[in-house]
């Protein structure tokens, strides 16, 4: 008679089911399809895609990878808030740059042109760490022994700021990254 | 075994003395943890809002933490257990198979929950309920967790057994009722949750001790999403049943086809496990083919059997109101539902909530593009502030309301504060999932002491908005704690003050559920085809809704920069 007594119908499986209800399934159905189909449709035709590809990697390998990176790139020194050094390293138009996420730091600051399509590295010496590029609005997880080769291509010039948005212990609200677009 | 068996005199439920017995220790327990939880929700609500910023870094991961496990672990788990003792043993009629198991399972779960809040309240143990490696936890945080995993599945065990014990004394004639069945996929639901966590817990409680050298990260968050995500599924089985256990009580409402209801809840055990990928979609490990098939639970089939269960739960309600006469208009039956009774109005505002916000807004997050827009974002609690509490939370408070005469034999207190608890919790906690949700589209990050960024090397502004939004999360937050911790006042006040209510006739016996006559079953069969238009232009709504909201993201998302 009711949910919580046994079906009254003991051959409850033979019951028709209602137009209405039968209606509303399809209607899920193909709102579901509509919507897998959307996330295949958009891999081919849609300009933001998360990359796949990615690497195993240790922490030293990476931290050796991206000093490399710095030191062959870097174009000025600016001072952070707290009187740090902090360089900041133009990526080669096209080419690749390497971000390091570590207690509590996004190094180094990467300098970028607009409309130019760039191979970003990214991996974490320690913890996991997020990759959130505000005021944009991409997030990205950070993971340690993974090397991440994110394509990106900026639309508009201007300060961009990279919070850590994975915790990451104390410091984690003081790990605040920054990206140049000019 | 000897015991006996209680007919209630009010709603003819029949309890096993066992069973009744490890219901209420179950349900006070987690009402226990839930108090616990609501103050630790305050300390949280009260350091995220800007204006006031009450706890340093610190002791705000602390309280996060605890925040965490002992409202989305501990207050769950315990109610569950009393759901599926409830769903087999009462609604069967039956004894509860091997009692000290499931007694065992209880203080495993006790000791395993205190445990693990020794470990976060010491300090050594600020890892969020992730707990993600390499981030290192005390031993005993792991190890509490992994008993709290293997009481509850002890629990589960004797669910299943008490099934057995059913159909061997044949205390029913038939199939399952849907109540229970839905309890069965939550339990099939749960052990496979639970293998996930033993599977990926025991190594990481091993590491903590020094015996294994390394656990791979990502491999850690796949593996734990398998307990992380997949618990919330058991969530999700267990109220929809609560939500069909209320229809039922309320209403008489019968299912609009048992055939739907249990094929729905069929692909929840199918294909809900799947969603350890929604958690995965930012990651570098997984493929975009791996991510797509994943977190579209497999072309989004257990997003298919939700939307049949929001439309099958009111549908019933409907066509047993028209039954009663209510047959005006679209809405005249849900005009004249019992609102002023809380167990409905929970209810109600717990389907209406869970589909509208909750859903729509998994649904969204759950797109492997679209989820770059809010991965780790303000949006993901949000989400699931209107899941696993607006929708599951809600739902079991409203069926206390229920339980505390039927089971615990004592009139509510203060029935007019009764009366509008659900209101005020269930309204609230959903304007504090949206404003969540609407700070986390601005970029707020979750799990993040100080939007100003004090200490950092650089400066950054968010918008004015993110700030209202925090500020209104504040406001809205506050009144849903308020909203909990009156229930929580209301239930123990009525445990301890409520006027004592007659348990009614007991017996050696149980009284097997009478089968249905040849003649009321063709008198339900007659009245089987009540049209439900009302729950055709609410289901229309809901679903214009989810397709715009989920267009309008798309949009967003083709603003961004562009990745590939």
């Amino acid at each position: 008679m009711s949910a919580i007594l046994p079906p009254s119908e003991r051959l409850w499986w033979k019951q028709p089911i209602d137009k209405v209800e039968w209606a509303w399934i399809a209607i899920a159905f193909v709102w579901g399809m509509i919507m897998f189909g959307m996330m295949i449709y958009w891999h081919i035709y849609g300009k933001q895609n998360l990359s796949n590809e990615a690497y195993k990697t240790t922490p030293e390998m990476f931290a050796a990878k991206a000093e490399k990176f710095v030191a062959e790139n870097t174009i000025r020194i600016e001072k952070g808030l707290n009187g740090e050094d902090i360089p900041v390293a133009k990526v080669p138009a096209g080419g690749a740059g390497y971000l390091i996420a570590r207690l509590w730091a996004w190094y180094p600051i990467l300098e970028l042109e607009k409309g130019q399509t760039y191979r970003i590295h990214l991996s974490s010496l320690d913890y996991n760490h997020g990759f959130s590029l505000q005021p944009v609005n991409i997030n990205i997880q950070v993971i340690p022994g993974y090397e991440h080769v994110v394509k990106m291509t900026p639309t508009k010039e201007g300060t961009y700021a990279i919070v850590c948005n994975e915790y990451c212990g104390i410091g984690h609200h003081s790990m605040l990254g920054r990206i140049y677009v000019k | 075994m000897a015991t006996t068996y209680r007919t209630c005199p009010v709603s003819g439920l029949q309890f096993e003395d066992q069973a009744e017995k490890l219901m209420r220790w179950n349900a006070v327990a987690g009402v226990l943890w839930l108090l616990v939880g609501g103050i630790t929700a305050l300390l949280v609500i009260l350091t995220r809002w800007p204006a006031i910023k009450l706890l340093p870094a610190d002791q705000f991961y602390l309280i996060l933490t605890a925040h965490g496990i002992d409202m989305l672990i501990l207050w769950i788990l315990f109610f569950e257990m009393a759901v599926l003792y409830f769903a087999s043993s009462t609604l069967l009629r039956c004894r509860l198979a091997t009692p000290k198991i499931a007694w065992l399972g209880f203080w495993l779960m006790v000791v395993g929950g205190i445990m693990t809040n020794i470990a976060i309240f010491q300090g050594e143990s600020s890892v969020m309920f992730t707990s993600y490696v390499p981030m290192q936890a005390a031993w005993h945080f792991y190890l509490g967790i992994i008993l709290v995993a293997v009481g509850a599945l002890l629990g589960t065990a004797v669910f299943f057994g008490t099934l057995v014990v059913a159909k061997r004394d044949r205390t029913y004639q038939g199939s399952l009722p849907l109540v229970t069945f839905g309890a069965l996929t939550a339990a099939i639901i749960a052990t496979f949750t639970i293998l996930a966590g033993a599977g990926i817990l025991i190594p990481t409680f091993f590491w903590s001790i020094g015996l294994i050298k390394e656990i791979d990260a990502q491999l850690y968050r796949m593996v734990w999403w398998g307990l992380g995500h997949s618990s919330q599924q058991i969530n999700v089985a267990a109220h929809v049943s609560v939500w069909y256990l209320t229809a039922a009580v309320i209403f008489g409402a019968k299912p609009l086809s048992e055939k739907v209801s249990r094929f729905a809840f069929l692909l929840y055990i199918l294909f809900l496990q799947l969603a350890s990928a929604h958690h995965l979609l930012s990651d570098p490990g997984m493929s975009a083919e791996w991510k797509v098939l994943n977190t579209s639970y497999f072309m989004y089939f257990a997003v298919m059997a939700s939307m049949i269960h929001g439309f099958t739960v009111p549908g019933a309600i409907e066509a047993a109101q028209r039954r009663k006469g209510y047959t005006n208009g679209l809405f005249e039956w849900l005009r004249k539902a019992p609102w002023g009774n809380p167990v409905f109005s929970g209810m109600f505002i717990s389907l209406v909530s869970f589909g509208f916000l909750g859903g729509i807004s998994g649904v969204v997050l759950g797109t492997e593009q679209i989820n770059m827009l809010m991965h780790n974002t303000f949006y993901v609690p949000g989400h699931f502030h209107t899941t696993v509490v607006t929708g599951t939370t809600l739902a079991f408070m409203a069926i206390t309301y229920l339980l505390v005469p039927v089971l615990f034999r004592r009139e509510m207190i203060l029935p007019k504060l009764c009366q509008i608890q659900p209101y005020l919790f269930g309204i609230s906690m959903s304007v504090l999932g949206l404003v969540m949700m609407g700070a986390g589209t601005l970029g707020v990050s979750r799990r993040h002491w100080d939007m100003a960024f004090s200490g950092a090397p650089f400066q950054y502004e968010w918008p004015g908005a993110a700030y209202l939004m925090m500020g209104l999360t504040g406001i809205f937050g506050v009144i849903a704690v308020i909203g909990g911790g009156l229930w929580i006042l209301l239930v123990v006040g009525s445990l301890l003050f409520g006027k004592k209510l007659d348990g009614g006739k007991v017996s050696d016996k149980p009284t097997p559920i009478p089968v249905a006559t040849q003649a009321a079953s063709a008198v339900a069969h007659g009245s089987d085809h009540v049209p439900v238009p009302g729950t055709v232009v609410l289901a229309l709504l809901l679903f214009v809704s989810f397709v715009l909201y989920y267009f309008v993201n798309w949009k967003y998302l083709s603003e961004v920069w562009l990745l590939s």
